[in-house]
């Protein structure tokens, strides 16, 4: 018999799945650090976060704290930059840092047989970093030669721009770094921070992957005596002073072929009960390849190679952003078109077979990242860092389940009003 | 280890299975044997365009995305110079939906007008945001085509220039795929909670009596051997000066390329490299250094790249560089730095096997090149280099009469 290819394969529903969030084990350390740890997977490999209550926001002046989180692994009393990086490098391990509003991280991954040979040099990181001159004026020309580069590119001038059209750009969520930035840095700034922030601050730990038998002893033996978590960090508070024109074009290039385009407003935190419910009316709009903004401005139009919308969820105030590159020549119809969209989904009510491709992409694709140990650690300290728990995880995951057309269309409603959003475009 | 069976269904289709019941998905995975090189001169950047035109409906489905994603499932496809892949990913129990698109498009397209005069904009815009309105955009247009005289990967993938995708026809789509994507030209690999019987009668089902095609037999021109060293110099609006060198190297299948890799890693891998620790924290003349190669079927290019600290003077930076190709020809490495090195392959190869999505295009990949077991063996050939190999390869990849060397300046 021929087989009839017109006709799809029966699937099961993705809603269908019960999908579950493997919770982490957790231990405290003397100093009251606590550790979560899950261990899984089938590679012999772990992956281990520090996370410092030491981002941005706690800086008194500009770059100093993504400064310090960068030079900690150049230099400490016992071994220069080249030793640390060495042996790093010799154990086939990758040791990273990264600094965010909230927080600051020290990364480590490495084979599961290699850990107990790291962990002392994290320790030294932590507590024996010595910010030599030397390297902070390696850091200090090297940043502002990438930054020059950087703001040839009308995305990055775009996403540096609409931050601070946003939130102001003396917030932490709205500052960005500028040349003199770097030139007014002073190692006993960094020094101080580090003291502050580092040494003596406030940590949490995240640990994935086939973590050996004596992990437990061997983290209370390398950081249980250090001095953290005395004070809790809670920072000051910040106001934020968003741009009163809600509208900018900028000429970066006067040469340039494309456009970024960015439309933004402010938006609520995780905390809102309306946020897991706006998570499937983003998705709706722009949130997959498969969704409205993608289906018109790509794949009918050609207008841009992608478009999304997708949150920025800072712990203390989030965005709605609608992202692109478009040809120049188009940017302003692809700016319509969103509002366009926008429109649809306040008139409309989506359909039942639209809906349903959103629910099941959305449960197959958390299915799907549920694949290994660093996602699911990954999950729990997006959780715990924004101070929730698994109840927020199954409460999302039972909204996509049970969402309906008529709440979507509210929420649109409630959020989707062309006026209310920041537009910007960088050519 | 990595463990598969592999079966070849009666018209050439090759297809591997790889069971991994730790998960609840299900990976299905098509890399067909065509890449840019495979392209008409006066028509570059076909095969990154037809990847494109792979989602634009297939013979008797109108559109490849909406029941993916209806079915719980995500995908992506990527073209390179040598070969095009496509991969999803979808719960286990909706393996079947994913047999259907795939097996359907590998049957015809739909050949839509629509979906070539969108896609044709699309991959333009593209083009723009990567290689045309980005800072130092262009230097791998101009490098192809200075180190390669012969061989087609003188272009880059997404094209040599914009008109060669605007004028593209839907007849010369046609043919591209009647050429290139058919049974005997494609490797499946199905990963994740799967069964090997279950997997052998889907296969059946829904590819079995697809056509098998001819098999494209590549007789591509190979690069004849450099024998002067090459210099190009251009300006253009950007802040800091740059230079970029390469060197031609082995393909991927020889056996001094575990050698040449491991090589690359020593001079530019990162921040214990010896570029890096020289040039940038030593004598600061580069803000950024690197050294990598493409991993290239055919005969590659070892590649270095440096920006410029401001002020200065270029020839003195390429000097520099040069003292540091001196010490790896001219010394054998100690043995703690080749073991860094190897020690630095086995973990990035461990991390990348944590995932079935990788583990699957892993094993199409090393089937491409010969045999899927291959990726089994890869760490015991790179066990196997000896520094005196190193130093043997830096001295015939890294000669100057080999070299390509492109200055790159920024506009007074």
């Amino acid at each position: 018999m021929m087989l009839n290819r017109t006709i799809a394969p029966e699937i099961k529903d993705a809603v269908e799945y019960d999908i579950v969030l493997k919770r982490p084990e957790t231990f405290s350390l003397k100093n009251g650090v606590k550790v979560y740890q899950v261990q899984a997977g089938t590679e012999q490999v772990v992956q281990i976060e520090w996370v410092f209550r030491a981002g941005n926001w706690f800086e008194g002046k500009r770059t100093v704290a993504s400064a310090t989180n960068f030079l900690i692994k150049n230099g400490t009393t016992s071994r220069s930059a080249y030793a640390i990086n060495e042996f790093v490098d010799f154990y086939g391990a990758y040791l990273n840092r990264s600094c965010f509003n909230e927080t600051a991280v020290i990364t480590l991954h490495c084979l599961s047989k290699q850990l107990e040979q790291l962990l002392p040099l994290v320790r030294e990181l932590i507590t024996e970093a010595i910010f030599s001159e030397q390297e902070l004026s390696i850091y200090q020309q090297n940043m502002k030669q990438k930054l020059a580069v950087n703001l040839k590119k009308c995305d990055f001038v775009a996403g540096r721009t609409i931050d601070a059209m946003l939130f102001g750009e003396h917030h932490p969520y709205g500052v960005y770094s500028r040349t003199e930035d770097y030139d007014a840095l002073h190692r006993e700034e960094l020094v101080r921070f580090y003291a502050d922030y580092y040494t003596h601050g406030y940590c949490t730990v995240f640990s994935a992957g086939i973590l050996p038998g004596n992990y437990a002893e061997l983290m209370e033996r390398y950081f249980g005596d250090l001095p953290l978590n005395m004070d809790a960090k809670e920072g000051i508070t910040h106001s934020i002073i968003p741009q009163t024109l809600k509208k900018a074009e900028v000429i970066n290039d006067p040469d340039g072929v494309q456009g970024a385009i960015r439309i933004a407003r402010p938006f609520l935190t995780r905390h809102h009960p309306d946020f897991p419910k706006v998570q499937v009316l983003n998705a709706l709009f722009g949130g997959f390849f498969g969704s409205r903004l993608m289906t018109n401005i790509r794949e009918d139009k050609g207008f841009t190679y992608g478009i999304y919308s997708y949150f920025l969820n800072h712990i203390h105030a989030g965005v709605w952003m609608i992202s692109t590159e478009a040809g120049r020549d188009v940017c302003r119809a692809t700016i319509e078109e969103v509002y366009h969209e926008m429109k649809g989904l306040r008139e409309g009510e989506v359909d039942a077979d639209e809906l349903m491709l959103v629910k099941n992409y959305l449960i197959g694709t958390l299915l799907g990242d549920m694949d290994g140990p660093f996602q699911i650690i990954g999950r729990w300290k997006n959780l715990i860092l924004n101070g929730l728990d698994d109840r927020f995880f199954y409460h999302s995951v039972q909204t996509i389940k049970t969402i309906q057309a008529e709440e979507l269309k509210e929420l649109a409603n409630r959020y989707l009003h062309p006026e209310e959003f920041y537009e910007l475009v960088v050519v | 280890m990595i463990g598969f069976e592999r079966f070849v269904l009666s018209n050439g289709l090759n297809v591997l299975v790889h069971q991994d019941t730790s998960t609840p998905m299900a990976v299905v995975n098509v890399l067909y044997d065509v890449g840019a090189r495979d392209e008409n001169p006066a028509q570059t950047g076909f095969a990154h365009l037809f990847e494109h035109l792979m989602f634009g409906g297939s013979v008797n489905v109108p559109d490849y995305d909406e029941p993916l994603q209806l079915a719980g499932g995500e995908n992506n496809a990527y073209t390179t110079n040598d070969l095009t892949n496509y991969y999803c990913q979808l719960p286990a129990d909706n393996l079947e939906t994913a047999f259907w698109l795939e097996s359907d498009r590998m049957l015809s397209l739909a050949f839509s007008k629509k979906s070539l005069d969108v896609q044709r904009k699309v991959v333009c815009e593209e083009f723009k945001e990567h290689y045309i309105n980005k800072p130092y955009g262009d230097v791998w247009h101009l490098m192809r085509e200075l180190a390669y005289k012969q061989h087609p990967y003188r272009w880059m993938t997404i094209g040599k220039e914009l008109s060669h995708i605007e004028n593209a026809q839907l007849d010369d789509v046609k043919n591209f795929f009647f050429k290139h994507y058919t049974p005997v030209n494609a490797i499946l690999v199905v990963a994740g909670n799967v069964k090997v019987d279950q997997v052998k009668s889907l296969a059946e089902k829904w590819f079995g009596e697809i056509p098998s095609g001819t098999r494209y037999e590549r007789s591509l021109p190979m690069e004849q051997p450099q024998h002067e060293a090459r210099r190009m110099t251009v300006h253009r609006n950007v802040p800091m000066d740059a230079i970029y060198k390469t060197w031609h190297m082995c393909g991927r299948r020889d056996e001094a390329y575990y050698a040449t890799d491991l090589l690359t890693d020593i001079l530019g891998g990162g921040a214990s490299s010896r570029l890096y620790q020289s040039l940038v924290k030593e004598q600061q003349l580069f803000s950024s250094i690197s050294c990598y190669h493409f991993g290239s079927l055919d005969a590659g290019l070892l590649t270095i790249e440096g920006q410029l600290v401001k002020g200065i003077d270029i020839q003195k930076a390429e000097d520099a560089i040069e003292a540091e190709l001196d010490k790896v020809r001219g010394e054998a490495m100690d043995d703690r730095e080749l073991q860094k090195v190897k020690n630095k392959t086995e973990s990035i190869m461990a991390f990348e096997d944590m995932s079935v999505m990788n583990r699957a295009g892993s094993l199409a990949f090393y089937e491409l090149l010969g045999d899927g077991n291959w990726m089994n063996e890869e760490f015991e050939k790179y066990q196997r280099v000896q520094s005196t190999d190193l130093q043997q390869i830096a001295q015939s990849v890294l000669s100057s009469t080999n070299s390509n060397t492109l200055w790159y300046l920024s506009t007074p």
